[in-house]
């Protein structure tokens, strides 16, 4: 091997932009095209300076646009390597229109979405208007709340991705600054482990194999676009979770740390239930466990897999519950919230007919404090008291001016 | 492949150029090669031409300008003499004539519909060099 092991402590203080970029370094990636941007900036530089001081054997490609990154990506992942990037927000933006070209090609590539607000106005702050954004791109998009599980879910991303099943391209995201930013202890593991957990990369239908030509980024149309949407979206849907599962207990095998595709905190008998993404499980889950002391039984459900949607699992943790508050992190966009209409969905056909209310919160990087969630548990408490939600459908926390509200 | 279903691809919308391995392409005739239902060669678009070359070889001199000038390899020459134009593939552009060196060009454009042993018949004469 033509690079040097490097030796980590058992716990190294890492945040989660330097966690994601070891992660890069101990994965071994091949190709890193990338065109930095605040928040996500130290993941490829991290690389880049891995890369420049012998401990990864790959390439770094300096390209001219986020647009240009992915599309280096899509090449060097047709051409068979493992390939990963990074970015946030504008750069996000820019990026949608190839992620469509790598999942439609079904390449194994992985983004680290360090997640920030969209402009207008200009922010770099987190919120989750970019990852939003990506939904319906036909990515696995995988969710973190802190350092350590940037770290970890990067491996899993790797492994669920590159499975000859799945070839479907997966974005790890994490709160800008909140986790990207914030050095937490991060339990790592030595660069052979790490490494082998992945294992060496399967290439499939790549390019550089001169025995079997291929060609990438065909055009169909009427005749025959709709069969290859069909089997991607089949695909999405049926293969991935259980790969993601097996990902996650061969995980827990090796490092103790247990993931699920939703995450369940206090849940056995709660009444009241606030559901969100990102740092703000852990802020709830905080005020869960204070709120229980006050008698109010209070649980919190976080999503780990945004998409393909677990709509099963989360039928499944939210059952018995009398009240849920789904917590949307990005401007709503003329909509009660992508994350409460997709919950209202999942819920609908159910018996238990919680009680269901959306907020709009955080945007920009404002914060989520402790009180915003007391008084949120205790609103419903009320909502469950009443027997009905008490309150409009769609409310603002956090925001100056006259209480905002609709519907 | 007509009626395939969509759980009857190979996943990502990538089609192969070839049946089988490819060993020692290069070294093949395109005829001899074993091209897949999906590549080009294959599927005519012979439709998308309102002009087409026609090939007069009594004046050619075999100096391969159109073969090396065509865009889609569509002129046929074999141990580096012109054999004529791959009507499947042509498209038409007329730079194979633009680039013909004779006088009068062994390569002229004609309608569609133009019969060929008429036009060679009468095929223009050498132009005059006016002093």
């Amino acid at each position: 091997m033509a690079f040097d092991k490097m030796e980590l402590r058992d716990i190294e203080v890492w945040d989660g932009n330097f966690a994601a970029a070891q992660a890069l370094r101990q994965a071994q990636v091949d190709v890193v095209a990338a065109y930095p941007i605040t928040p996500s900036t130290p993941i490829v530089e991290g690389y880049a300076k891995f890369l420049a001081d012998g401990y990864v054997e790959g390439e770094f490609v300096m390209v001219e646009s986020e647009h240009a990154a992915m599309s280096g990506c899509i090449g060097a992942a047709a051409a068979g390597g493992r390939v990963a990037t990074a970015t946030s927000s504008q750069g996000f933006a820019l990026m949608v229109e190839t992620l469509y070209q790598a999942s439609g090609m079904r390449l194994p590539i992985v983004l680290n979405v360090v997640n920030r607000a969209l402009a207008a106005p200009l922010n770099v702050n987190g919120d989750h208007s970019d990852m939003y954004l990506g939904r319906d791109s036909g990515w696995i998009q995988f969710d973190s709340y802190s350092p350590q599980e940037a770290y970890d879910l990067n491996f899993i991303a790797f492994k669920v991705s590159e499975d000859h099943d799945v070839r479907l391209p997966a974005m790890v995201h994490q709160d800008g600054f909140m986790t990207s930013h914030t050095a937490q202890g991060v339990k790592t593991m030595d660069d052979d482990t790490a490494y082998n957990f992945i294992g060496d990369y399967k290439p499939m239908n790549d390019m550089l194999d001169f025995d079997h030509p291929v060609t990438y980024g065909v055009q169909t149309e009427e005749d025959w676009h709709f069969e290859h949407k069909a089997r991607q979206h089949n695909d999405l849907m049926t293969k991935v979770f259980p790969k993601i599962q097996t990902a996650f207990d061969d995980f827990e095998k090796l490092t103790g740390r247990k993931y699920n595709i939703v995450e369940s905190y206090d849940m056995d008998d709660a009444d009241v239930t606030v559901l969100c993404m990102g740092t703000s499980v852990e802020t709830a889950r905080e005020v869960a466990k204070e709120m229980r002391a006050k008698g109010i039984k209070a649980g919190v459900v976080g999503i780990r897999v945004f998409r393909p949607f677990p709509f099963e699992q989360i039928k499944e943790a939210l059952k018995g519950v009398k009240a849920i508050a789904v917590l949307d992190r990005s401007a709503p966009g003329g909509t009660p919230g992508a994350m409460f209409n997709e919950i209202a969905g999942a819920l609908y056909n159910t018996d238990d007919r919680a009680l269901l209310s959306g907020y709009i919160y955080g945007l920009g990087g404002r914060d989520l404090t402790k009180a915003h969630l007391v008084d949120l548990y205790t609103e419903l408490q009320a909502n469950v008291d009443a027997g009905k939600v008490t309150t409009p459908l769609q409310q603002f926390i956090g925001v100056r001016g006259p209480k905002l509200a609709f519907l | 492949m007509q009626n395939n279903g969509w759980d009857e691809f190979e996943i990502g919308a990538m089609l192969r150029s070839f049946d089988g391995v490819a060993k020692d392409i290069p070294l093949k005739q395109p005829e001899d090669r074993n091209y897949s239902s999906s590549n080009s060669f294959t599927a005519s678009v012979a439709d998308w031409r309102i002009e087409k070359p026609l090939f007069n070889k009594d004046y050619c001199i075999d100096c391969q300008f159109c073969w090396i000038y065509c865009p889609d390899m569509s002129i046929i020459a074999r141990d580096k003499k012109m054999v004529g134009v791959d009507m499947d593939h042509c498209k038409g552009c007329g730079i194979c004539v633009e680039v013909c060196p004779t006088n009068p060009k062994s390569l002229l454009m004609f309608p569609e519909q133009a019969d060929e042993e008429a036009e060679l018949a009468g095929w223009p004469e050498k132009d005059k060099e006016e002093k």
